[in-house]
């Protein structure tokens, strides 16, 4: 099962980079990423699942969270957060296609975007999990696929935000 | 009051003057030229022309590891930046405080494949604590403020600084003003540790039989090596320090069993096999210390104290963390333990077997007076010329290798900031100019380059620095013409295959090489004549002297770690072994 980590970094040139180059340098693997700039317009915000073991996450939080770019760091546990990813397909066979989804994949959301030379693109949200079973299933009909990977976010109270105390020094 | 209007390059030196920096290292070249003009028109920030950039970040490094301030080094673009990598990647290993400001084509150019242009922000990136790339020359003061204020602070670590060569246009001004107070998001500082973590602590001492207290660079980091002894000396159990951690207790004291890890001493290393608790404080079970970590420390709770969370459990899981500043922790402990007191005679003992230990194979600190026919110099035996040469009180640097570990097994280091050597990353070629920087922070002292026939050659053209700024460094050359810790593998694990160990006849006179920079050369043949030239070269108040000693060539380092064993798996000799 993989695990999310989500984390608030400044939006600038070159943090995407070092977030990505720790993977790299220290040997960790990532399945999915996704970054955006957040409401504040300084900080972006970056969703990434892997699926390394618990103690190589906790080294994983702490490496990234040591980066200076890095402001803050969460491990989204899946009792408590909601996860989802948003794929667009281009397909072959569209009502075969859609008639497997409304039957076995209900819990996936889609919409029909554009309709082609008889080639649809399909608009496909809900979760990574039914999104990879369904991608397997219609293998014969895709012609491409391009994915969100995972975003996340924790549910009630507990919030990815940056910490109070900004340091001042002298 | 509005201050005057200066260029970039002008408000980078001011910034560094202002940072109280008087010293820089570096080599000039085409993206750096406007900074160079802004040295000529100062008198401030004294700059030291290196003859290549690896070498100006190691004497920025090793003037870091001696006085405890950073160390700042100052490149051009391009081959500049590349030379400055390997400096760089030495000082990020050893969490050493050091800034370095390399040249960049313009902004305007970055990305073309310009003339001497190279991704610096990309090629340091692994190796950097972090780095900036400057954006605007008006940041150019609270960017200087930032690296700064990065590199020395926590666990240090060295930050790159890129800077465009239009970012120091003579021709752009604007005002000035350095930057009291620095706003950073997100940046902890440790600082006390938890005080029940500290308690806890101290009733793992009461409860252990068999405890160490094993200490590492981190400590002498904190400048907490006072804190370390004092708390040891209160508990009374035996102590050992890293390759990095040399210093931090006094090498000299009865209580100190001796470096640990891969050519610890069998003292040290038994001390950790056996021991019920295990306190680490400033050290990051390092591969060379663990062995195999599935064999460390089977039978101990752990302690670990450091200042940078990521490196707790990272390689040995812990009973008790304790994040925080070393400093203030020992002082924490030294404070609860002398309010509760503490019975040491809980651990008699565990003496009684320690001093066994050190009895049977502990190492021989009298080999000057070994009976010795041939009178063939071993190795050891030039250390140990050196410490009685010295008092114990020189600052010595070590290029890597077998001289190294001599060096580290056998220089008593009574005070921290005095052992300078490349532990991390291994750097050959680090010996010499590390050394010149230690040399401009202490004018006065003696300061000796711990080095091989084979490092040395690595950045041997400071010698003409050395000559250019009056440095007199006393170079110690363990000269076995031949690599010899890779000799020694090949010896034990190649069966003596001895593959590219070996200049044939092609070493230089290093006598007649030193002559020609300026310097005076000796070479020691015999050990009846190893004390006489040792105590000559260092009379020598003004003189660099490259004491070139010629040294038994078949000599090994024992003990030695077994790959892949326990701590207490050692080699003791050519044919001895534990295990």
């Amino acid at each position: 099962m993989a695990s999310q980590i989500s984390l608030l970094m400044e939006n600038q040139p070159g943090a995407l980079s070092r977030v990505i180059g720790l993977f790299s340098q220290r040997g960790y693997n990532i399945d999915s990423l996704s970054v955006a700039p957040t409401q504040d317009p300084t900080l972006s915000r970056l969703t990434m699942t892997t699926s390394e073991s618990t103690e190589v996450i906790q080294q994983i939080l702490k490496q990234l969270y040591k980066l200076i770019d890095v402001v803050m760091v969460q491990d989204l546990k899946a009792s408590e957060s909601i996860s989802l990813e948003m794929a667009l397909i281009k397909v072959s066979n569209k009502s075969e296609v859609i008639s497997k989804i409304e039957k076995n994949y209900s819990s996936l959301e889609f919409n029909e975007l554009d309709n082609k030379d008889e080639k649809t693109i399909l608009r496909l949200i809900g979760d990574t999990f039914n999104l990879e079973n369904l991608l397997v299933e219609l293998e014969d009909y895709l012609i491409e696929v391009t994915r969100t990977g995972a975003l996340g976010m924790t549910l009630g109270n507990v919030s990815l935000e940056t910490e109070e105390e900004t340091k001042v020094i002298y | 009051m509005s201050n005057e209007e200066i260029n970039g390059g002008d408000a980078l030196i001011r910034a560094l003057a202002d940072e109280n920096i008087d010293l820089i290292f570096g080599y000039p070249g085409g993206a750096a030229l406007h900074i160079y003009d802004a040295i000529y028109k100062q008198n401030k920030v004294q700059h030291i022309l290196v003859r290549h950039e690896q070498a100006a970040v190691h004497a920025a490094d090793g003037y870091a590891r001696a006085t405890g301030k950073p160390g700042v080094a100052l490149v051009t673009s391009g081959p500049g930046a590349t030379n400055a990598i390997t400096g760089i990647a030495t000082a990020y290993m050893d969490s050493i405080p050091v800034v370095v400001i390399s040249g960049q084509v313009a902004s305007h150019l970055i990305g073309s494949d310009a003339f001497q242009e190279t991704d610096m922000m990309g090629i340091s990136r692994p190796i950097v604590k972090h780095s900036f790339l400057v954006q605007s020359a008006e940041e150019i003061p609270v960017v200087i403020k930032k690296a700064f204020h990065i590199a020395t602070s926590g666990r240090p670590g060295p930050v790159v600084i890129d800077v465009p060569k239009n970012m120091t246009d003579p021709n752009y001004k604007f005002e000035y003003n350095y930057p009291k107070d620095l706003v950073m998001r997100s940046f902890p500082i440790l600082g006390k540790g938890n005080d029940e973590k500290i308690a806890a602590a101290i009733e793992l001492f009461r409860a252990a039989k068999k405890p160490v207290i094993y200490s590492g660079g981190g400590t002498i980091q904190a400048d907490a090596s006072k804190e370390l002894t004092e708390f040891s000396k209160l508990i009374g159990c035996p102590v050992t320090n890293t390759l990095m951690g040399l210093g931090a207790f006094p090498g000299n004291d009865n209580q100190f069993v001796g470096m640990l890890g891969m050519h610890g001493t069998y003292e040290a290393n038994m001390v950790m096999s056996e021991a019920d608790l295990i306190f680490n404080v400033g050290a990051r079970f390092d591969d060379r210390i663990t062995n195999n970590p599935s064999k460390f420390g089977l039978a101990a709770k752990k302690i670990h104290i450091d200042s940078d969370p990521s490196s707790i459990d990272k390689i040995i899981g812990v009973d008790l963390a304790i994040e925080g500043d070393a400093k203030l922790v020992m002082q924490q402990l030294i404070e609860q333990v002398k309010a509760s007191g503490f019975d040491q005679t809980i651990y008699k003992d565990w003496w009684s077997k320690v001093e066994a230990w050190r009895k049977a194979h502990g190492l021989n600190h009298d080999m000057l007076n070994l009976k010795n026919e041939k009178d063939i110099i071993l190795p050891q035996q030039v250390i140990q010329s050196l410490y009685q040469t010295t008092k114990g009180d020189a600052y010595v640097t070590s290029d890597v290798g077998q001289h190294q570990m001599f060096a580290a097994q056998y220089y008593k280091f009574k005070d921290p900031r005095k052992w300078i050597n490349s532990g991390g990353l291994g750097t050959m070629g680090f010996g010499l100019p590390s050394a010149m920087g230690v040399k401009f922070a202490f004018p006065e002292a003696d300061v000796a380059c711990v080095t091989g026939e084979g490092s040395i050659q690595m950045c041997i053209q400071e010698l003409s620095t050395c000559g250019q700024y009056g440095l007199p460094i006393k170079i110690v050359n363990l000269n076995n013409r031949a690599l010899g810790m890779v000799k020694q593998w090949q010896d034990m694990q190649y069966g003596g295959r001895y593959s590219s160990i070996s200049y044939e006849d092609s070493l230089p006179d290093f006598v007649k090489l030193a002559e020609s920079f300026g310097h005076v050369g000796i070479k020691v043949e015999k050990l009846s004549e190893l004390n006489d030239a040792m105590k000559e070269s260092f009379a020598m108040k003004d003189k660099l002297v490259f004491l070139d000693v010629l040294v038994d060539p078949d000599e090994h380092v024992y003990p030695m770690l077994e790959a892949g064993g326990s701590m207490s798996e050692m080699r003791l000799s050519k044919d001895k072994k534990t295990f």
